[in-house]
């Protein structure tokens, strides 16, 4: 094979991995904000895949444009969601949160298979075939806009969290909770605000992934597993450790699929893991706790 | 008297901040001996180094003639080192009893055995009629007593106490101030403690090290260094001289 | 020594719990016998997870380490008891002395690991995940064991059971199955009233702690997880011999790990009886709910699950401890079972 097939899919695995990275970017200000561990992220994610997919055969509505709106419901599902039903859980030992997300993650994807049925669907747009020639490099066009766009709302994100108010009081509960309680935050509803962030996060990255790959109701486990990878690689808690991650995972799994079989790229996500886990727990950018 | 525990010039910094500066001294075996000094004076760093939780940087702390800086703190605890927690943290969900044996287990292979250990302590200490109750019931004060005990239960040669009576009403220190000396009267058990209440040194120890900015300023019997100048002023500040 | 076993079981056991054992062992001895064969083998699953659920226990209930992988025993357990079978002829119970080391081994990694390193809480939770993940796909690259095609047990009609090469109906498993659950049961409590087991009940609660009253918390952790592990691979074992056939994509699926832990969180997590009325309760709801869905017409698939999860919602914001502490309570029989 020549260089230049390696450097193609290098790029198309960077800019997959930025799709990771935008959901995993989710994950990380839910745990990061929150402490909890969200189980039912990559069922989260197939929501916003089939609101996508049912946007886009309906009304013909492009998931790149439609990814601000799919958001927008999923950060109020994730509103929801927060205030009305985990809140209460944040206290708990971490099993029973685990089992809480896990009987959301089940109830989420069996309601997506009475709904849809469990055949694939896919997004078939006009530029599903285009690719842009730079150089030596051919980059496939839908990546090419999902992996900018997934910049974009990462960006947005970030200055929302640094130099908006809400943001910095949020940024405030993450680093002290008892502290933020002292000065009259009102932390409920900030929390509630963070998990609608992180839902908003997948619900854009997932608008994104109908160009790059077909949804099922029950592709959440692996998705959840990958945002997992991808945030404990990156580090924990650092926004840009997210997307870090998920280029390095998007990288890894391409250049696996390449290499080896395309069936076994998630092992050496996994071995990734596994080697940050032991030699870097804190993760590729982030600090490590006192 | 030999000594116990010595420390030669043992130093801790973290991040370029000097904790602890070259401190020496010896606790006699079967002596009471108290470190004391203001907030910020390196007194929990001298102790977390002792009990294993930190390894100095620079010195050597030896326990009955060997050295233990650096080794982990279960190891310590197994060669006789015992510690309290300067916020008790007794094991909530185990009840007072379990608390106890879990101790009193680390030298006893059988638990019938150490139940009896746990009990005839837990008697001692007031804590018998408590037995059955979950450590997370019992009042602050009692959560103390637990502590030492558990402590006691592990068979300690030296018993080291993190400001044990912190917190707690005088009648309640009088009472541990009590059961501690009866303690070492009888069994000649060593104790070392860190404390901020002067009530409870000057009624046990026999000898005091002060701390201040790390560096130990004064050394003595309590009533002589109290009255040292150097102690009233990192107490009290310099207008107080 | 079978008479002290005895004594240290019963011991600070009240009578009234004595007898309602008895009651209940006595039904699930009887049970094959009155049941039907579908019933039988809904019987065989809820053990089966009972089974699970307390080798599970061990870690997390006992010691403190919440494990999300324990497929990855299991399918260790039934591979080598399966490859084992298929290329040498040997039988599963031989096979077990190898697939306990096995899946021992393969805890001991993990422990030594994460334990070494500092990867607990969440982190340690992940990394077990991750171990079980990188199996299922290994094994589905594995040639040694048919890859994604699956390996397969002999079938064939047996005129009588064959105990010794795990051959035979429906009513031999249940009761291996049965027995299995019972012995677990006794390690379990034999564990927690030891020496080790308080040990472990200590690092759960506060690890420092634990470490300042002399315990070697690493070796004590890494009893746990290589006893777990072991206890689990005889599920797998068990797996393979009812089920005959294994594919990497079943055997180390994480919705297997996680039904492993939804028992004991249901009945109630370091609880000696949790995890089998918690087996048992959600067995009976998957079931009851399949008969109820299928009289009412709607035998849309996913429906079920759905009540399922609803179902699990309720239960932990109504029991937040499990259903066992406070049914104990309830029934007077909290004292001395632990």
């Amino acid at each position: 094979m020549s260089f230049d097939v390696y450097l193609n899919v290098a790029v198309a695995g960077i800019l997959t991995g930025l799709v990771y990275g935008l959901m995993a970017l989710g994950l990380s200000v839910i745990f990061g904000v929150i402490r909890i561990v969200n189980f039912a992220h990559g069922e989260m994610m197939s929501i916003a895949m089939y609101i996508a997919v049912v946007l886009f055969t309906a009304f013909h509505l492009d998931p790149l444009i439609m990814l601000v709106p799919v958001a927008a419901v999923m950060f109020v599902f994730g509103y929801v969601l927060q205030a009305g039903l985990i809140n209460p859980f944040i206290t708990r030992p971490e099993h029973t949160q685990f089992l809480l997300l896990v009987a959301l993650a089940i109830i989420i994807a069996n309601t997506l298979l009475i709904l849809f049925g469990p055949d694939a669907r896919t997004v078939q747009t006009a530029y599903a075939y285009d690719s842009f020639q730079l150089g030596p490099v051919l980059i496939d066009a839908s990546k090419a806009y999902a992996g900018i766009a997934a910049i974009a709302f990462a960006v947005a994100l970030f200055a929302f969290l640094r130099f908006s108010l809400l943001g910095k009081a949020i940024r405030a509960c993450a680093d002290n909770y008892t502290g933020a309680l002292v000065v009259g935050l009102n932390v409920n509803r900030l929390y509630a605000l963070s998990f609608a962030l992180g839902a908003a996060c997948v619900g854009a990255a997932g608008s994104m992934m109908t160009l790059i790959v077909d949804v099922t109701p029950s592709i959440g486990p692996v998705y959840t597993l990958l945002a997992f990878v991808i945030v404990i690689t990156g580090g924990l808690g650092s926004m840009a450790g997210a997307l870090v991650g998920g280029i390095l995972i998007g990288l890894t799994e391409a250049m696996a699929g390449l290499l080896f079989t395309p069936s076994a790229k998630s092992m050496f996500a996994f071995a990734i893991l596994v080697l940050v886990l032991l030699f870097r727990p804190q993760g590729i950018l982030g600090r490590r706790a006192s | 008297m030999t000594a116990l525990l010595s420390l030669e010039r043992v130093s801790k910094r973290f991040r370029g901040l000097v904790a602890v500066d070259g401190v020496s001294f010896a606790v006699p075996e079967g002596a009471i001996f108290a470190v004391i000094g203001p907030n910020g004076a390196g007194k929990t760093t001298l102790f977390n180094m002792i009990a294993g939780a930190m390894a100095p940087d620079a010195g050597t702390i030896a326990f009955a003639g060997e050295p233990i800086a650096g080794l982990t703190p279960d190891a310590v605890c197994r060669r006789g080192i015992a510690r309290t927690f300067q916020l008790v943290r007794p094991f909530p969900a185990l009840s007072v009893e379990d608390n106890v044996i879990v101790g009193a287990l680390l030298h006893r292979r059988d638990v019938g055995a150490a139940r009896e250990r746990a009990r005839e302590l837990l008697r001692r200490f007031d804590l018998f009629d408590r037995r059955h109750r979950p450590a997370s019931a019992l009042t602050l004060p009692d959560r103390k007593r637990l502590e030492v005990v558990r402590a006691l239960a592990t068979e300690p040669k030296l018993l080291l106490l993190d400001e044990v009576v912190a917190g707690l009403r005088p009648t309640e220190v009088d009472r541990m101030v009590a059961v501690l000396r009866a303690l070492n009267r009888e069994t000649g058990l060593t104790i070392l403690l860190i404390e901020h209440v002067m009530r409870a040194v000057m009624a046990l120890a026999a000898r005091v090290l002060v701390l201040d900015h790390g560096t130990a300023i004064a050394e003595g019997t309590p009533e002589a260094v109290v009255r040292d100048p150097a102690v009233v002023q990192s107490y009290l500040g310099a207008e107080a001289v | 020594m079978t008479a002290s076993v005895i004594a240290r079981l019963s011991e600070d056991v009240p009578h009234r719990t004595i007898i309602l054992l008895g009651i209940v062992l006595a039904a699930l001895l009887i049970a094959p016998w009155v049941v039907n064969d579908y019933l039988l083998t809904v019987l065989i699953v809820a053990l089966y997870s009972a089974y699970t659920g307390q080798a599970w226990n061990i870690m997390m209930g006992f010691a403190g380490q919440l494990s999300l992988g324990n497929a990855l025993y299991a399918g260790v357990g039934a591979y080598v008891a399966a490859f084992l079978f298929t290329k040498f002829g040997i039988g599963p119970w031989i096979g077990f002395l190898a697939c306990a080391p096995a899946a021992a081994a393969c805890g001991a990694i993990i422990g030594f690991l994460a334990f070494r390193f500092g990867v607990a809480g969440v982190y340690f939770a992940i990394l077990t995940i991750a171990f079980a993940e990188f199996a299922r796909i290994g094994f589905d690259h594995l040639a040694i064991v048919n890859a994604s095609a699956g390996l397969f047990l002999p079938v064939q009609q047996y005129a009588h059971n064959d105990l010794w090469r795990l051959r035979g109906n429906p009513m031999m498993f249940y009761y291996v199955i049965l027995v299995a659950t019972v012995l677990a049961f006794i390690l379990c409590r034999l564990l927690l009233r030891s020496r080790i087991g308080y040990f472990w009940l200590a690092i759960r609660e506060d690890e420092q702690a634990a470490r300042a009253a002399g315990i070697d918390t690493f070796r004590y952790k890494m009893y746990a997880v290589m006893i777990s592990a072991a206890v689990t691979s005889f599920a797998g074992v068990f797996y393979a011999f009812f089920y005959n056939n294994l594919f990497p994509e079943q055997v180390f699926n994480i919705g297997r790990s996680i039904e492993m832990v939804l028992g004991p969180v249901i009945g109630g997590v370091g609880t000696l009886f949790g995890p089998i009325l918690g087996a048992f309760v959600l067995n009976g709801l998957a079931e009851t709910l399949n008969s109820a869905m299928s009289a009412a017409g709607l035998d849309l698939p996913g429906a079920k699950e759905v009540f399922y999860g609803l179902c699990l919602l309720l239960v932990i914001l109504a029991l937040p401890e499990g259903v066992w502490p406070p049914l104990a309570r309830r029934l007077g029989i909290d004292k001395g079972m632990r």
